[in-house]
């Protein structure tokens, strides 16, 4: 997908902003989006592709706009409709539909620390996927799903561009 | 047509800077007075709730993971590593071989960094698609990326124009240093093993981590020796 957040390559973005003794978060909600985040990806109800596409389908200047953590926080709100956790209107109400059934969260309190120690390996749901060959350095290609490519080439002898690795995701 | 386009991206670049709170502007000196439409704190504590009241998440386990335990800026995983890679020349060759057996090794991985490369030095990680070696709370190796690094600017230019993104970030390279640029995917996440800085012969091995910075494991600044330590 060659949407906007593939700006690898891109000009005309302006200069890298330093922020001297940067925070880990900026605001006490950017933290909270980030925990709630790990903890409704548990349900495993969607893969990190998944969580990665919604993100990239943000609108582009909206996805220009907001900060990273409100990319989460649109990116999490998606997929918490879309695998029908959440419904639209609980999120407008900010409450429980009158016939929701209360859940019990698969991620408890006593879970995080060997969620944290063993990562995705942690999770039943966890598979690992084949090597994803080594990339071409000058290749323009746009494949039709969320991974991302450098857009543009660089030029010979400036330096090199690498892409390559194996993945591995958890599947729901 | 591109005269509106440019337009259009430098404003919305500097809305990007200046959305979520006001601590993002005060000291970066970014255009100011952008209103986002909803309080991003208002609809996450909205949010939360609705979570928690229909059981969909713990609010204990909710508190107790949004606090990563790593908030330093030089993230002390990730300088050990770097240390004894420096001190053991055979493990800096298994940690370049396979850095997953070799971080396991030290009894590190865990949480987004079950993929690990280490990389020599002089290499520019860039990320295209907002991607860094994290790994979050207690088996931190480089901790939360800062806001640049997940910037449209260095996300930009680091794979067109890696020299200018590494001067621009307080490090000019003479010409005779090559410069690679690494790019992750959506899990693998990279680290660079920074050059060991010349007159640290003497220091041990746990000085010598107190040396190593999150930058210089990015790989967009140089380790320097104790006395003229500076930079970030």
């Amino acid at each position: 997908m060659n949407g906007v957040h593939d700006m690898g390559g891109m000009h005309g973005l302006g200069p890298i902003q330093l922020e001297k003794n940067e925070p880990v978060f900026h605001a006490r909600w950017e933290a909270r989006v980030f925990a709630l985040n790990r903890l409704v990806g548990a349900w495993g109800k969607w893969n990190i592709d998944a969580s990665r596409h919604v993100k990239e389908l943000i609108p582009p200047a909206e996805y220009f706009r907001i900060s990273y953590y409100e990319k989460f926080l649109v990116g999490m709100t998606e997929l918490l409709v879309n695998s029908g956790l959440v419904t639209r209107a609980e999120l407008e109400s900010g409450k429980p539909a009158r016939d929701s059934k209360k859940m019990s969260p698969p991620l408890t309190v006593d879970k995080v620390p060997l969620f944290v120690a063993k990562g995705c390996a942690g999770q039943p749901q966890c598979a690992r996927r084949g090597e994803i060959p080594r990339r071409p350095a000058r290749s323009r290609a746009q494949p039709q799903s969320h991974r991302s490519y450098a857009a543009s080439s660089l030029r010979s002898g400036e330096a090199r561009y690498h892409r390559t690795g194996s993945r591995r995701i958890c599947l729901p | 047509m591109d005269g509106t386009r440019r337009g259009f991206l430098k404003a919305a670049l500097t809305a990007a800077g200046a959305t979520t709170t006001p601590l993002y502007a005060q000291d970066q000196g970014r255009g100011s007075g952008q209103v986002v439409p909803s309080d991003p704190a208002l609809r996450v504590k909205s949010l939360e709730s609705l979570l928690v009241e229909k059981g969909l998440v713990d609010p204990k386990a909710s508190t107790r993971s949004s606090i990563p335990t790593n908030t330093r800026s030089d993230p002390v995983t990730g300088a050990r590593v770097v240390a004894r890679a420096w001190v053991d020349s055979a493990y800096k060759q298994r940690l370049l071989a396979n850095a997953d057996a070799a971080l396991a090794e030290l009894g590190y991985g865990g949480l987004q960094g079950e993929h690990m490369v280490a990389v020599g030095e002089h290499s520019l990680r860039a990320q295209p698609c907002g991607l860094y070696p994290l790994l979050l709370l207690s088996v931190a190796v480089l901790g939360l990326p800062p806001v640049w690094y997940k910037s449209a600017p260095y996300r930009s230019r680091s794979v067109i124009d890696p020299r200018g993104v590494l001067r621009e970030l307080g490090l000019d390279l003479p010409a005779s240093v090559a410069v690679q640029v690494w790019d992750s995917t959506a899990e693998l996440r990279y680290m660079v093993i920074p050059e060991r800085p010349a007159g640290t012969e003497t220091l041990g091995e746990e000085q010598l981590a107190d040396l190593v910075t999150r930058d210089s494991m990015i790989g967009v600044a140089k380790v320097s020796a104790p006395q003229v330590r500076g930079r970030l």
